[in-house]
């Protein structure tokens, strides 16, 4: 949060040069902003150090400072390290010698594979990965013309190395040295990147830049903010989703210590004090009668039946090959199957936080946030303010999940900075955050599929049914009558060799909100689909990995992380007790199988090992790989074993961590992660992983118990 | 006005002796390493040493402390020294990082009374601790390490 550089006291106009331009052969819409941004306050000595704007990502400082602007934000998924290694491989410096700050609200940081300023999708990477390199290289041949210019010689017979330019015969300037000088420079419309089998740093073992002050408690997350003058405030929520404040008694809340104000805001009650403590404290004495606002017949039986009956409408066509109604007429055998899953809670570590600073004419918003345009127009449209006067800072987050995503924690924080006339930070319970989620989609899904006289697979249709997320988060984006592609994934991409397809869904909306959650409609249809695959070589009395294999003969790169898992997992050989469950899934353009294997004890599941081999295509960070396909297991696994919110009246049962369990250590599987080499573009990480983690469980119980799971959570079937 | 002492500085605060210890540290004196998560002793987030005894912050009156040390993520060590500190950089155990000011208070806690923990050793000690982003295995790891690591020192 300290910046090196006071953006606040840059004059105006002291860009004395703009140049901006489309790059040409990055093709993904990049915009370069290249000038001089004198960052030296009014009245400072000459000599001081400058810092000089190279593009939107990189600032050089005439002190031979490094700083990379992190346009996505760090949620622990490593884009803090993996970003700025992509721009200082191509710029030609240690990354680690590389400063780090969270970019402004920009449009050179919109996230090309979204069109939107948003961390998500698994996309950082990706999205980067050419963008980012471009920019290092284009910042590189301006550093080198300025040095030859120098050296009055020319920029293809000097070289970096680390920081510095090196002529010829040896002599060397530093970046900083030039850096003004370089800014002066035409942009380089066409510039080569390194091969990569000439990368230093790129798919390279390195350390994570963020870990130092993860370890000694100085990283600051939302909740950390500590501005001048800054009160603290505690929000009391409708219980029943959706509703209103019909009357509010504050008389005892107000005369509590440290009490300074009840500001009734857009979304609740606040109780703005001294103290986050007092504040709370306060909330719980308020005496509010709510409206339930029609939401108190919202329930989980009412959900279902919802979907149920949705379920018997035509759906929108997602995918289709063949005529799979006619083949599975005409099939010798067809199976069918009914899948239903709960809604879930992301259950960030840090609970929803913001801090807001409302002036008269701008407003400072500090906030961990996955979508910093959306949280800076939710700012205004709050303070009454245009976006543009709205300065979002991003600190780190406490966990994204995809919750982060949402703005709803931002209105109430700015109308009680309005009300008081002071900073306030907002922070919400872990109750709040609970029961005020934007919930992960509940579905009813049926699988049919048809075989013919020879037991060959010749028919496969999936009806999906649901909310879709998108239309409510993006209005507009999935017009009536079109498939929301963000609830077909793992579905509409069937791999399997199966003459006739077809995958719809229908929309159904279920009278809350809903939201994406890591891996979003992956881990819902990865489920099914790799559940009924499961059931279909069962009933074809085939053993399901070798199901699988035959029909993935044309797809090798499926075919590829099934074989890598199965063997390192010893498939064939399990011991005594132990069974063994296995899911692939292509998500995020990454390939993955995983096999999972548990025993049962008493009726209850214990996983003892999930291996997963991954195919990402080239990769930035191993070991991030690594650590991002373990914890998207966990988050998997935590929500098949346990992972359930019911809505009762219109109120979330579920509150805290005793009644929405997570994994914790005692409950770990050993995860083994193998990375299948690959040289195709890379693909997310984030997510895919969480998907298959319930249908390669529900799998192994199957071949322990011969029960078929077709509901989640696992908690729920009695096992014993 | 309660003294406690934290970090080895006795700290005068003018708060209610109910309030929990966890707001004091981080509102009233500004020590915002150690984090809220849960408010009810179930996600270990809030963990910090009293007299060496690992405590879930959230739900201990600063009233109760007493004469007892406060130790918090930020006196573990002055400059990321300590055993767990060094073997939680070394095997790069944090992702959002937000739990792990009190994954390395139970773990440095553990070791100081269990040099070489065992596994059950790890899992009894460091149950009450949630991760979300699932790096338990790295942490199981790191705390052996941390143990052949203390055990080095001369």
């Amino acid at each position: 949060m300290s910046a090196t550089c006071d953006l606040h006291a840059i004059p105006p106009g002291a860009f004395s040069r703009r140049d901006v331009l489309k790059a040409g052969a990055a093709g993904a819409g990049l915009v370069l902003t290249i000038g001089l941004a004198g960052c030296q306050k009014p009245g400072r000595a000459r000599g001081e150090r400058k810092l000089i704007t190279a593009n939107a990502w990189l600032r050089i400082g005439t002190d031979d400072s490094i700083t990379f602007l992190c346009d996505r934000s760090e949620m622990g998924q490593g884009v803090y390290t993996a970003l700025p290694t992509l721009l200082a491989e191509e710029l030609g410096v240690d990354p680690r010698r590389i400063a780090i700050e969270f970019a402004p609200v920009g449009d050179a940081y919109k996230n090309g594979a979204i069109g939107a300023q948003v961390t998500g999708g698994s996309t950082s990477v990706r999205d980067a990965w050419t963008k980012l390199r471009t920019a290092g290289a284009q910042a590189r041949e301006m550093l080198l013309a300025a040095a030859a210019k120098e050296w009055d010689t020319t920029a293809g017979t000097c070289r970096v190395e680390n920081g510095e330019i090196v002529s010829p015969y040896g002599k060397r300037l530093s970046f900083g040295a030039v850096a003004e000088a370089a800014a002066a420079l035409p942009v380089p419309k066409e510039v080569a990147l390194k091969a990569p089998k000439d990368f230093q740093w790129i798919g390279k073992p390195l350390n994570r830049f963020d870990t130092p002050a993860k370890v000694d408690g100085s990283a600051i997350y939302g909740i950390d903010v500590k501005l001048p003058g800054m009160l603290y405030a505690a929000l009391a929520q409708p219980p029943m989703l959706g509703g209103k404040a019909k009357s509010v008694d504050d008389a005892a809340a107000k005369g509590m210590p440290g009490v300074r104000h009840v500001v009734h805001t857009s979304s609740g009650v606040a109780v703005v004090a001294d103290s986050w403590w007092q504040a709370r404290e306060a909330r719980d004495a308020l005496k509010i009668e709510w409206d339930g606002n029609g939401t108190a017949g919202l329930n989980d039986g009412a959900i279902l039946r919802g979907l149920m009956q949705a379920s018997r409408n035509a759906g929108l066509v997602a995918r289709k090959e063949g005529d799979a109604e006619a083949a599975l007429k005409a099939a010798a055998r067809v199976v069918r199957a009914e899948y239903q899953l709960p809604l879930l809670a992301h259950a960030t570590l840090e609970p929803q936080v913001c801090t807001a600073d409302l002036r008269a004419d701008a407003c400072d918003l500090y906030i961990p946030t996955q979508s910093q345009a959306a949280a800076q127009a939710a700012a205004a449209a709050a303070a009454g303010l245009e976006a543009k006067q709205v300065n979002v800072h991003t600190t780190f987050l406490g966990g994204g999940f995809g919750r982060r995503l949402e703005v709803d924690v931002i209105a109430a924080a700015v109308e009680a900075s309005k009300a008081t006339g002071k900073p306030v930070k907002l922070l919400w319970t872990r109750e709040d955050d609970t029961t005020h989620d934007a919930y992960r989609p509940p579905a009813f899904d049926t699988a049919t599929a048809g075989f013919d006289r020879e037991g060959k697979l010749i028919a496969w249709r999936l009806h999906l049914t649901g909310p879709s997320i998108t239309a409510r988060v993006f209005p507009g984006a999935v017009p009536t009558g079109s498939v929301d592609p963000f609830c077909v994934e793992a579905a509409a991409n069937y791999p399997y060799d199966v003459p006739n397809v077809l995958v719809d869904w229908v929309p159904h909306e279920v009278g809350l909100n809903v939201g994406y959650w890591r891996s979003v409609s992956h881990a819902l249809n990865c489920f099914v689909a790799e559940s009924f695959m499961d059931e279909l070589a069962i009933s074809a009395g085939a053993d399901p990995a070798a199901f699988r294999r035959a029909l993935l003969a044309k797809q090798p790169r499926y075919l590829e992380v099934l074989d890598v898992a199965l063997r390192r997992a010893g498939y064939d050989t399990p011991a005594e007790g132990r069974f063994r469950g296995v899911a692939v899934m292509e998500g995020y353009g990454t390939y993955m199988a995983q096999v999972a294997e548990i025993s049962l004890v008493g009726g209850k599941v214990k996983v003892w090992k999930i291996v997963c081999a991954i195919d990402c295509g080239q990769t930035v960070n191993p070991g991030i790989v690594t650590a991002q396909v373990e914890s998207a297991i966990v988050f998997g696994l935590s929500a098949a074993l346990w992972g359930e919110i019911n809505v009762q009246g219109g109120r979330v049962q579920q509150t805290n961590f005793h009644d929405y369990r997570v994994v914790r250590l005692t409950d770990m599987p050993v995860i083994e992660t193998l990375h299948v080499e690959s040289d195709n573009p890379p693909g997310g990480v984030g997510e895919p992983a969480t998907a298959l983690v319930a249908p390669a469980v529900c799998n192994a119980i199957y071949a322990a118990t011969k029960r078929r799971l077709r509901s989640l959570p696992i908690a729920r079937h009695q096992l014993a | 006005m309660l003294t406690i002492n934290v970090n080895g500085t006795d700290r005068s605060v003018d708060v209610d002796p109910e309030t929990p210890l966890l707001w004091v540290l981080r509102d009233t004196i500004g020590l915002t390493g150690t984090k809220y998560g849960c408010g009810m002793a179930l996600c270990g987030a809030c963990t910090v040493h009293l007299d060496g005894q690992p405590i879930r912050s959230c739900s201990t009156p600063v009233g109760s402390v007493g004469k007892a040390r406060v130790t918090t993520i930020e006196g573990l060590s002055p400059d990321r020294s300590h055993p767990v500190q060094k073997a939680w950089i070394e095997l790069d155990v944090p992702q959002c990082g937000y739990c792990q000011s009190g994954q390395i208070m139970s773990a440095s806690a553990l070791l100081a009374a269990t040099p070489k923990p065992s596994d059950a050793d790890i899992d009894a000690a460091m149950s009450g601790n949630i991760c979300r982003c699932g790096t338990y295995q790295r942490i199981r790891a790191a705390i052996h390490r941390a143990a052949e690591l203390a055990g080095d020192k001369p």
